[in-house]
């Protein structure tokens, strides 16, 4: 994929996720910091499809923005081709772990599986 | 240029009291993404302890519902909100928003993208990043 292409995607992914992370936050501050944190509040809020459904753009969105930029972060070292393949590719698979285990605790809480 | 010139090597890249108030926000920019991205995937394992029931849930909540996991919290709002402004900023400078009409170099070479404007939007990044870090704070220990 094309740098220029990269990019568009760190910044549309970066707009996105602080549009849904303010909502994210503001959903903790509905009631009380800690009552929203209370074991029932949290299982609630996974239980809520929307909001489940965000969750998951969230850690997509999130995941592979913050993966991109340690991606860009490590390439500017400039270590040569073999090191620029090895981030890349480890930054894929960092980041397709990341969301794997954030879908898994979203799917498995919101199906009741707890 | 003398080779002595070129000995700080790395150390003399990152000097952030040499290139202005933009080297601060280069580094910045970069520790607060790795902060974040280090925040986020504890967060991921933090909150995969649902899972493991109400007992599990309260047993993690405890470890970070303590002062310090306070005041880690707020540096990584204090972050979150320099690393967004500062990331609004570039991307607007990426797009030529605010980086001066191109002009004929002339002497001493100030270069036109590292104008007030952008300055001014750098130095808003870092108070409205202090300002939401005492505004958590206060939510945080004010309960």
């Amino acid at each position: 994929m094309r740098e220029s292409t990269i990019m568009k995607i760190h910044y549309g992914t970066a707009l996105a996720a602080v549009a849904l992370v303010a909502v994210h936050i503001l959903m903790r501050l509905t009631s009380g910091f800690a009552e929203s944190l209370e074991y029932e509040a949290v299982l609630a809020n996974y239980k809520f499809v929307p909001y489940a459904i965000m969750l998951e753009l969230i850690l997509i969105l999130l995941s592979v923005h913050g993966f991109n930029g340690l991606r860009v972060i490590l390439l500017e070292l400039k270590q040569g081709r073999v090191y620029e393949k090895a981030v890349s590719y480890g930054c894929v698979a960092g980041m397709l772990g990341l969301i794997a285990y954030g879908s898994r605790t979203i799917i498995m809480t919101n199906m009741g599986m707890v | 240029m003398a080779q002595d010139e070129h000995k700080e090597g790395i150390k003399g890249m990152a000097n952030p009291g040499r290139f202005g108030i933009e080297r601060v926000a280069y580094w910045m920019m970069r520790l607060s993404g790795l902060g974040l991205l280090a925040y986020f995937i504890g967060h991921i394992y933090e909150t995969s302890n649902i899972l493991r029931g109400q007992m599990g849930w309260d047993e993690f909540l405890e470890l970070t519902q303590t002062t310090e996991g306070h005041i880690v919290l707020a540096i990584v709002i204090g972050m979150c909100v320099f690393h967004t402004v500062n990331g609004v900023r570039v991307m607007l400078g990426h797009g030529g928003v605010g980086v001066g009409k191109p002009a004929r170099p002339d002497y001493p070479y100030d270069p036109a993208s590292q104008n007030y404007r952008h300055k001014i939007g750098i130095y808003s990044a870092i108070l409205l990043a202090a300002i939401a870090m005492m505004y958590g704070l206060a939510v945080m220990f004010g309960e």
